[in-house]
């Protein structure tokens, strides 16, 4: 069979067995974490209904928040600004840096920034980004991607990293000690914070109510990129408005737990006003999310909150891996965003599911993960991009299954193929019986017995 | 009160077994069980593959056999998710089917509610929840809900002299089937068969079982494969003291 994109990387991820493994076994645990805390909220799925109706106001009512934000972040005295695709978020962003001649900018994590390529347009710009969440800079040091949402680099072991920063940073040769590892990359980022001209953030949640947005963190490095800079930069999807501060309380309660485990994040900070004498920017980015809100069937990708649990549960990513996937968001949710953003592109990607649900039963805010990758399945064929051999395997089905007698006459015949010899059966065309033996067929199919044991019957 | 049975099309090919099991039963609890002829598919396999229009024409039909039956059970909880999820919709109008099919599982637990099963099965077993099981048809609670333990096929299992009932670690983790991804995307599906068989094993268990053949099916090609000490069984097989 013709293989998809994801198929193919999947494959060449289990090559290597014993990462694989390990990769499986490293986010199941964080998806136990998960399971361990939330079952510890009696009104985890309350929570859970209330996030999705807040999700769903949100999206349906974009043009009030967004007024409503616009207004209450410049009576606090920042800048607002609107960039309806992703070249006019890049722009937005090169114009403010070169306003004010700032040669370096620290970064904290955003997807927004990984789905609009703002780094390398910046640095052919000539403008140095340094990311500073821990994981996204080992990634940038390594010329690498994220291979998931929350938990970028941990594909990564951590020899690997200890090697890297061997090079890039001058530490003690073998040394693989996470907290040491740890203390060497802070030490580095630190003279970044304090040398950096400018500081930009992504956005968990705007809030239009008070014109603020809130950035939750691990290591503080949002805030270090923050505080210690005057000219600040955050840049979100319009997407992450919600009415108020009370409901970025719902939405706070699920995230950590969901994402990594945790009760909570360590940061949860607020930004909505410059330092004296500084400036704040906020720029909301469209880039086809408001083409998202006219599709019914999928709307409701746009609650995601990025949290990562669909990956974690996934067995399908847990055993292939972040870039086994073509869109640069992988897993349940990425399957998704992928075909909403390009399906032609991205369509190697709707291979990588069993449709077991559990995405979308793990989803803190609800979304239909898997039943919308079905959806897409039967997009395909229109798309021009299904696969021919699955198409003549369900011609074939359809063909048997509408004809009753001719099913019939199949169901006699099938036990023959029990005794086939083994080279007709198992070759490169059978791709079950190239890890697995093929079911044997019943010598009296139940049709066959019930005649015969019902001849009275009709 | 007469009952349609539903046997879909792998388990009349490859486990008439189950189907006989399943029709035993329901007999057995004095229902009178009819099984119209000319049932083949009810097309899930096209339909998780990309093609549901192609299981239009079997949801017709399936409509036309069964529509007039107080009960449709089948034994396969895959099927009867499909069926249940997908039928009004593929054919733009109110399926009776719908609301009248169970599967055998949910039948029993809901409805029959049998106290006990006669035949001893001396053996331990470990409970396969297979994905369409528990978050289509919530025969089991959900790993990912809060919500409190239940199993109906574990409780009806218990209900077994003699047996020792187990579940993997990994409760209800997907065993990689998944229609045609089984070879759409061969080596994770096998990859997954063989974690979770491993899974199984660990608890010590001589059998997995489960309501959906479809699964095991698919676990039995791996334990062949790999020769396995540990094999396959649906769970009314059990159920009826069917010989292993």
């Amino acid at each position: 069979m013709s293989r998809t994109s994801h198929s193919r990387a999947a494959k060449a991820f289990q090559e290597d067995r014993n990462n694989a493994v390990w990769h499986d076994e490293t986010l199941w645990m964080v998806r136990q974490k998960r399971d361990k805390l939330s079952h510890n909220i009696p009104e985890w799925e309350d929570l859970r209904h209330t996030a999705r109706d807040i999700k769903l106001y949100s999206t349906s009512h974009l043009p009030e928040l967004i007024e409503e934000f616009e207004k209450n972040a410049k009576a606090n005295g920042c800048y607002v600004h609107f960039a309806k695709d992703a070249k006019e978020y890049r722009e937005i962003i090169e114009n403010i840096l070169k306003e004010h001649g700032a040669k370096k900018l620290v970064k904290s994590k955003s997807m927004l920034s990984e789905e609009c390529e703002l780094n390398e347009h910046l640095i052919n710009h000539g403008i140095d980004v340094i990311e500073t969440d821990l994981g996204e800079r080992i990634l940038q040091l390594m010329d690498a991607k994220p291979s998931h949402i929350v938990l970028p680099a941990i594909h990564i072991k951590r020899e690997r990293v200890g090697k890297l920063f061997e090079e890039k940073l001058g530490t003690e040769e073998n040394n693989y000690d996470p907290t040491y590892l740890t203390h060497q990359a802070r030490k580095a980022l630190r003279q970044d914070f304090l040398n950096a001209d400018a500081g930009m953030t992504g956005a968990n949640f705007a809030i239009a109510e008070t014109g603020e947005v809130v950035v939750c963190t691990n290591e503080g490095n949002a805030d270090m990129g923050m505080s210690c800079q005057n000219i600040n930069i955050t840049a979100f999807g319009i997407d992450k408005l919600v009415p108020s501060r009370e409901s970025v309380g719902v939405f706070t309660r699920l995230l950590a737990r969901s994402a990594t485990g945790q009760p909570i994040t360590t940061y949860t900070s607020h930004f909505g006003r410059p330092h004296e004498g500084g400036e704040q920017h906020f720029i909301l980015v469209d880039n086809g999310r408001s083409e998202i809100l006219g599709m019914e069937q999928h709307r409701k990708t746009l609650n995601c909150i990025r949290c990562g649990a669909c990956m974690n549960t996934c067995p399908v990513y847990r055993r292939s891996g972040g870039y086994s996937y073509s869109y640069f968001i992988p897993g349940p949710i990425g399957i998704n965003l992928g075909m909403l953003k390009d399906p032609r592109k991205f369509s190697g990607n709707v291979s990588g599911c069993t449709l077991c649900f559990s995405c979308s039963y793990v989803c803190p805010v609800m979304v239909d993960l898997g039943e919308q990758i079905y959806v897409w399945r039967q997009k395909l064929h229109d798309l021009g991009v299904a696969n021919q051999e699955k198409k003549t395997m369900s011609d074939g089905m359809k063909f048997i299954m509408e004809k009753p007698k001719l099913f019939n006459s199949a169901l006699k015949m099938a036990p023959m193929a029990n005794h086939a010899p083994r080279f007709l059966l198992y070759n490169g065309l059978n791709k079950w019986g190239q890890d697995r033996e093929l079911p044997r067929f019943a010598n009296e199919s139940f049709n066959s017995w019930w005649k015969r044991t019902h001849k009275n019957n009709k | 009160m007469k009952i349609g049975l539903f046997i879909p099309c792998y388990i009349n090919a490859v486990y008439p077994n189950v189907g006989i099991a399943c029709y035993e039963l329901l007999k057995s609890f004095g229902y009178d069980v009819e099984y119209p002829l000319d049932q083949t598919c009810c097309g899930q396999p096209m339909a998780n593959g990309g093609y549901e229009q192609d299981s239009r024409k079997l949801a017709e039909r399936f409509e036309d056999l069964f529509s007039d039956y107080e009960y449709v059970v089948g034994p396969s909880a895959s099927c009867v998710a499909f069926v249940r999820e997908n039928y009004s919709r593929l054919l733009n109008h109110e399926c009776k089917t719908e609301k009248s099919l169970y599967d055998i599982t949910e039948f029993l637990y809901d409805i029959v509610k049998p106290e006990s099963f006669p035949t001893p099965f001396p053996h331990k077993v470990s409970v396969h929840n297979s994905c369409h099981g528990v978050r289509e048809l919530g025969l089991s609670a959900a790993s990912e809900l809060t919500v409190p333990y239940f199993n109906k096929i574990r409780s009806l299992l218990e209900r077994v002299p003699e047996i020792t009932v187990f579940e993997p670690t990994r409760i209800d983790e997907c065993c990689g089937f998944g229609g045609l991804y089984s070879v759409e995307e061969p080596e994770i599906s096998a990859c997954m068969g063989r974690d979770k068989i491993g899974d199984h094993m660990h608890t010590g268990a001589e059998f997995i079982t489960g309501a959906d053949s479809s699964c095991l099916m698919h676990m039995q090609g791996v334990i062949d494969r790999e020769k396995l000490p540990i094999q396959t069984i649906h769970f009314l097989e059990i159920l009826t003291g069917q010989k292993i």
